[in-house]
């Protein structure tokens, strides 16, 4: 922070300004970061419960039984995939190039909508099956834990496919720039998430 | 040079270069844990070790590579709110294993 002061300082008062929208807009992205660190709270209170019921089939199947993990690589692959497209859309947006924040914010979009496509198949053929949230502690915690982690990457969807718009409107302004960082926090935040659920539901429930 | 972006007052928000390796690291780090569960070759308890390892290895690349984590000024306070975090979430995921287990275990045992 004190060097931004100097660097106002230096360069006088129409960079000063700069550097306090700035500076603000900083404040916004950490802000962010505080609310993903209580996220990240609320995710571990769900992988505790998870832990806890895991072992309760209550005579239905286990995860050795439901869970196919060729189909939950290309969900990880998607999601891994879509983290370094985002990137690429930041480090345009840095570089100033609209056109190529867009295109990486659509491919973005696209895998992102991919995972979240497969994870409604995944749901609808497990309910189909019988085996619903209702059916036991293990299942009802299982549906809690990767339901909340999908609800929070179609929120990311939504935001994202708003932000394109609003870039393609304004283009890439200030509160364009802030809005971004908040929403690629919040995206590899998401991934991160993603590698603890992979973990402890799939590879350790299929062992 | 890497250093000449970095002490732009925007911060470090990474390279393509830095993107890719973090990016062929977490290939890398997630096709080992799944390679030895769809084809088991090693006994139970090492495959759960390497798979918990792997996992926390990642998570560390994806904090250093794509939420662009580090030592320097800028990110003091994003590193120590995330390692507060990080001992609630020890302490909460960690004691309610603890209690719930041992109830578990307590209550079959007499």
């Amino acid at each position: 922070m004190s060097s931004q002061v100097i660097h106002g300082d230096a360069h006088g008062h129409d960079h000063g300004h700069d550097d306090h929208h700035h500076d603000s807009g900083q404040m916004t992205v950490f802000g962010f970061w505080l609310y993903l660190m209580t996220d990240c709270i609320l995710f571990a209170s769900l992988f505790a419960t998870y832990a806890v019921l895991s072992g309760s089939f209550a005579g239905g199947p286990s995860g050795h039984d439901i869970f196919q993990l060729d189909f939950v690589l290309v969900e990880t692959a998607f999601l891994l995939l879509s983290s370094i497209t985002f990137g690429f859309a930041m480090l345009k947006m840095f570089a100033g190039n609209k056109a190529g924040v867009l295109g990486w914010l659509a491919i973005t979009f696209l895998f992102g909508a991919g995972f979240i496509a497969m994870e409604i198949y995944e749901f609808h053929h497990l309910i189909v099956e019988g085996y619903g949230p209702q059916r036991s502690g293990f299942l009802s915690a299982f549906f809690a834990l990767v339901g909340t982690h999908g609800l929070h990457v179609t929120s990311g969807l939504i935001w994202m496919a708003i932000l394109m718009y609003q870039i393609n409107k304004h283009g890439i302004t200030p509160t364009a720039k802030t809005r971004m960082s908040c929403l690629s926090l919040f995206w590899h935040f998401l991934d991160v998430v993603w590698i603890c659920v992979f973990t402890v539901v799939y590879l350790l429930g299929v062992l | 040079m890497a250093n000449a972006h970095d002490t732009h007052h925007e911060g470090n928000h990474g390279s393509v270069k830095s993107y890719m390796i973090g990016f062929i690291l977490s290939i890398i780090l997630t096709a080992i844990p799944f390679g030895l569960v769809m084809y088991p070759t090693l006994p139970k308890n090492l495959t759960v070790l390497i798979v918990v390892a792997m996992a926390v290895i990642q998570v560390v690349v994806h904090l250093v590579y794509f939420l662009h984590m580090d030592r320097s000024k800028e990110q003091r306070s994003t590193v120590s709110t995330f390692l507060f975090t990080a001992l609630v979430i020890a302490l909460l995921v960690g004691l309610s294993l603890w209690i719930m287990f041992s109830i578990h275990y307590e209550m079959l045992a007499k």
